[in-house]
């Protein structure tokens, strides 16, 4: 019995031998087979806090800073750690209301559990956050996170230099670079220059346990990457001018541009209305981007200088001038005489006098509109071309070459192209025929389905001004320290018109000046060309448009000037313009009536007229 | 003979103390990595858990020194008081005594905390061996077999009355020692197949089970057997125990509160948030798998070091282990456990006395269920049951009374040769 039972310490022995076998497979499977419970441990121990670096600054032309940093404070709390709170003065430091903190905290909660940190309220301003500090050790479960908001402290340039707001979910899907929460640019500069300005951001891990809190770096942080912080930009605009023209510009809707003629780059953009670029900023960007959204009678959003297309009127009679001498239609000598209306057929274009017989220069000087419908029909009967449509497409490859109703490649987002109706409109439109030169005489006088934008009139002055070249009109000298200029804005784009041809179209814009339309904008001591435009519009009032360079030799600005309903060019964006330049080649205003009196201007009243409904500002008087 | 009883160290089995005296080191050493703080860097800082299992196993090797220089008779003589005293504890500590989560376990004694379920296993396993180490007891007896049993069963259900389900358990391991003293052996057949049914009705099915068993039943009746009426009822009322245990089994869990019905609920996997109920389980599922064939390394286990595993230091130590010592510590770990038992076992084979035999195999017995309970649970072979894994989880309690369990059998089979048969 004894021996039997005694072989039982094998049995025993294989029962314990089995188990440990069993365990020793199962740890096998574990810990050498399976691998899901190592990629889940990582994921658990390590946490990868994103280190964002500073946005890059943007400056004017002289350094004066346009667009910078600012410290805001976003208040994070942890929901499970709170307690003992004193919410009256807790609510009192933070300027909310007891409903706000415990929807607040229940936001939290749902969105990251009471355990771990979420955003309490986003970027408290700095005022705000130095009382709070303060008093910050006794709110438990609360701490704080700088981060940096944009400021701009001349307010000034709201379009030009854009805004940032958080990345959409298209683009962090479509870029991996960005993760929800992120900011980016969305327009102007912020949005052209996002790659440059945004900078890299770092990563720093650190170690957390399992109730989320930071235990230590991970490694002393040989794997983490230091955030690069964002480049500086030197824009091209000059803060004074462009301060300037905003002040000018109050009570008027419409658009300044002027460029440097011997660079290309932008001197000034101001558009009309606008807003102060500071309330697109912090925790009150949504509140007043709806705001400026729904504001549907300024559309203060809406960057007219780029995006805003005018029938050009009489500015474009210089552009005319120029392709008829090329083509050899017109010398400077060619006379026509205006009974005070132009008249062929049945189709009549009236003109502002009778200005009898006049030649070339004069004809610019007085803005003649028989004479340049003549000119326009001399195109159009050339006896080179067989047809109007060949003698049309022929001018209108001279037009578009001088920029007109192209893109221009400007280093700011939503530049539109205008138009300059082909023959395939026409064609459509009458019937492939049935439309001859007279039929199209008004785009003679810069009228018909022409529509330019203000940044291209600009360039148009600045062709005038440099007598047959322009640079691509560019916002940014340079990306940070390296004075590197983009190559496509340092190459001279000449249009397809011989230079001698010039001399007498700036001769007559001189004379604009001097003696004709725009005479009461004459700037003492400075000469300067222009050209004024009154165009009809459909909708109310003329608009008033006014193109300009100066000093007459060797040119330092270009310019355009739009007033939407304005009525005469002479009356508004003439004189407009002759501030701008003066301000900007004289650095002082001699005129001090005309400056007053432009100051004092109000054509908004028109718009909000037709509109019939009541303005709202967007921007506190500087 | 003077000579002998004044040295035993010749006859001290000094392999045994050796494995002991490893297990402690390697118990040690992870719990201070399974707390360490780079703040207490100290190991000897006895503010902290290893500080304090530093101070538990100098208290261990005084006792184990203490022991041994006890009586070898002593244990014999008092098998019976001890053994009556510890029952009594068990009963008494159920109302004067404290404990966490609705058990009363502890009695606190100043600063000193006891567990008498814990450290009155030596006892009961000296009462036993006391009474089928009798020359004329023999388990072929049937009111042997009740005494036995009873004397198993009494402190199991005074433990289960203070609500420690899990040390409860451990003390049906003495059924192996019962096995070895002649308990037939369909008992620990029947004792494996019930456990077997018990897990296959917790993961699958209730009505697959029946069907299953049911089936199983009606092969075996018209396979194995003559189709006699004898074998019918044979068989009818084994299948009638399988069902009991099935439906019982449900029944139970259907009827079980709630800290323990989510124990079952997250070894079957079912309705379990891992965030939640399946928390423990799966963090220390992930700390095991995340160590690798060769481990993290010492103090670099990320898992367990940070609190994802609760209790890295006591019931879920191995978690530990295994994340920073790998596949290969682990194994080597439980195959040291198991040279342990078997060398226990050979020890107990070469005893002349009976009694000695039964108390080594009730050791070993004991060591067994806790390293197979323990280490199951942590690697999510078996539910969550809190005991702690022998010389390696941190307390002191535990350690003591698996100190004294071995020691006063390695004082036993030091005494071996002095008994005559």
């Amino acid at each position: 019995m004894n021996n039997t039972l005694a072989l039982r310490k094998f049995i025993v022995g294989a029962i314990f031998a089995l188990a440990c076998f069993a365990f020793i497979c199962r740890l096998f499977y574990m810990q050498v087979v399976d691998d899901r419970y190592k990629l889940d441990a990582s994921n658990e121990t390590f946490r990868h806090v994103t280190q964002y670096p500073p946005r890059g600054c943007i400056k004017d032309r002289n350094g004066k800073l346009l667009v910078t940093n600012e410290a805001a404070y976003d208040i994070m709390v942890i929901p499970g750690q709170v307690k003992d709170c004193d919410t009256n003065s807790f609510c009192n430091d933070l300027g909310i209301t007891k409903a706000d903190f415990i929807s607040n905290i229940k936001k939290a909660v749902i969105l990251n559990t009471s355990s771990h940190a979420s955003v309490f309220m986003k970027e408290v301003t700095p005022e705000i956050y130095a009382s709070f500090q303060e008093k910050m050790y006794k709110y438990h479960g609360f701490y704080s996170e700088v981060r940096t908001v944009r400021r701009y402290p001349m307010k000034i340039a709201p379009h030009l230099l854009g805004y940032i707001g958080e990345v959409s979910k298209e683009l962090c899907l479509r870029n991996p670079k960005y993760k929800e929460g992120d900011y980016v640019g969305i327009s102007g500069i912020e949005e052209s220059y996002e790659s440059d300005l945004s900078g890299q951001k770092g990563v720093k891990i650190t170690m957390v346990d399992a109730m989320n809190r930071e235990v230590s770096g991970y490694k002393s942080g040989k794997y983490d990457t230091l955030p690069q912080p964002g480049e500086n930009l030197t824009c091209s605009i000059d803060a004074d001018l462009q301060a300037y023209g905003e002040k000018l510009m109050e009570n008027k809707a419409g658009s300044m541009v002027a460029i440097d003629p011997s660079t290309g780059e932008i001197l000034a953009l101001v558009s009309n209305p606008e807003y102060d670029p500071n309330l697109l900023v912090g925790n009150v960007r949504a509140k007043n981007y709806g705001k400026l959204v729904l504001d549907s009678i300024d559309i203060p959003l809406f960057n007219r200088a780029l995006m805003a297309a005018y029938p050009p009127g009489s500015t474009f009679k210089p552009i005319e001038a120029l392709i008829a001498q090329q083509e050899g239609v017109l010398t400077e000598n060619t006379s026509y005489t205006c009974p005070g209306a132009f008249h062929l057929g049945n189709i009549s274009v009236a003109c502002d006098a009778a200005h009898g017989t006049l030649q070339l220069e004069k004809a610019i000087a007085m803005s003649c509109n028989t004479y340049f419908c003549n000119v326009f029909m001399s195109m159009m009967n050339n006896k080179q071309y067989s047809t109007t449509e060949e003698a049309f497409e022929t001018w209108r490859k001279y037009v578009m070459s001088f920029g007109l109703g192209t893109r221009l490649d400007i280093d700011l987002p939503s530049a539109l192209r205008g138009n300059v109706p082909s023959v395939d409109y026409y064609n459509r439109f009458f019937g492939k025929g049935h439309w001859k030169g007279a039929t199209v005489v008004s785009l003679g006088i810069g009228q018909g389905e022409m529509l330019l934008t203000p940044l291209q009139l600009a360039n148009e002055a600045a062709i005038l001004a440099n007598r047959g070249y322009y640079y691509m009109p560019h916002v940014i000298k340079s990306v940070g320290d390296k004075n590197t200029v983009q190559k496509k804005y340092t190459t001279r784009h000449y249009v397809p018109i011989d230079a001698k041809y010039f001399d007498i179209v700036v001769e007559g814009m001189s004379e604009v000046v001097e003696e004709g339309t725009a005479a009461a904008s004459k700037i003492p001591g400075v000469v300067m060309c222009g050209k004024t435009g009154t165009a009809q519009n459909p909708n109310g009032r003329n608009n008033s448009l006014f193109i300009a360079f100066a000093p007459m030799d060797h040119p330092k600005i270009a310019i355009c000037v739009v007033v939407e309903r304005g009525g005469w060019g002479a009356e508004w964006a003439a004189p407009l313009g002759s501030l701008m330049v003066e301000k900007y080649v004289t650095d002082t205003i001699k005129r001090p009536d005309v400056e007053k009196r432009m100051l004092e201007g109000n054509t908004l009243q028109y718009l909000a007229m037709e509109k019939n409904q009541p303005r709202v500002k967007h921007k506190s008087k500087k | 003979m003077n000579e002998r009883r004044n040295s035993i160290v010749p006859y001290v089995d000094w392999f045994t103390i050796c494995i002991y005296g490893f297990l402690v080191i390697i118990g040690w050493l992870n719990v201070y990595s399974a707390v360490y703080n780079p703040n207490h860097a100290g190991i000897f800082d006895f503010t902290q858990y290893y500080g304090k299992q530093f101070i538990w196993i100098g208290v261990a090797f005084l006792l184990a020194f203490l022991v041994m220089l006890t009586e070898a008779s002593f244990f014999s003589v008092f098998a019976y008081f001890l053994y009556g005293i510890t029952v009594f504890a068990l009963l008494a500590v159920r109302f004067i005594g404290a404990g966490t989560k609705g058990s009363h376990s502890w009695f606190h004694m100043g600063p000193i905390e006891v567990q008498p379920a814990e450290l009155g296993l030596f006892a009961i396993n000296l009462g036993l061996a006391k009474y089928l180490g009798n020359e004329n007891i023999k388990m072929s007896k049937s009111t042997v077999r009740l005494r036995v049993i009873a004397m198993v069963i009494v402190p199991i259900l005074f433990i289960l009355f203070e609500n420690e389900t899990g040390v409860a358990i451990t003390y049906t391991s003495f059924i192996f020692v019962m096995y070895r003293e002649g308990l037939s052996g369909n008992v620990l057949l029947v004792g494996a197949l019930t456990i077997l049914l018990f897990i296959l009705s917790l993961m699958g099915s209730q009505l697959v089970l029946t069907y299953v068993l049911i089936g199983i039943a009606l092969l075996a009746f018209v396979i194995f057997t003559r189709r006699k009426r004898k074998d019918l009822i044979r068989i009818g009322s084994i299948l009638a125990a399988g069902l009991l245990i099935v439906w019982g089994t449900n029944f139970a869990y259907n009827h079980l509160e709630g800290h323990q019905r989510t124990r079952i609920d997250v070894f079957r996997g079912s309705n379990v948030n891992v965030k939640k109920e399946g928390y423990n389980l799966h963090q220390g599922e992930i700390a095991i798998g995340s160590g690798g064939a060769w481990g993290k390394g010492f103090l670099r286990g990320t898992q367990t070091k940070l609190n994802f595993v609760p209790a890295p230091a006591t019931d879920f130590i191995f978690c530990t282990l295994c994340e920073e010592w790998g596949f290969v510590g682990a194994s080597f770990v439980i195959l040291l456990y198991l040279v342990l038992l078997v060398r226990i076992v050979f020890l107990a084979e070469r005893q002349r006395s009976a009694f000695s035999r039964v108390y080594g195999y009730g050791v070993a017995s004991v060591f067994f269920i806790h390293i197979a309970i323990n280490v199951g649970m942590t690697i999510g072979l078996l539910p969550v049951i809190g005991i702690p894994l022998p010389f390696i989880s941190y307390g002191g309690s535990s350690l003591l009374a698996f100190t004294l369990l071995l020691f006063i059998f390695l004082r036993l089979d030091a005494n071996r040769l002095q008994i005559l048969k």
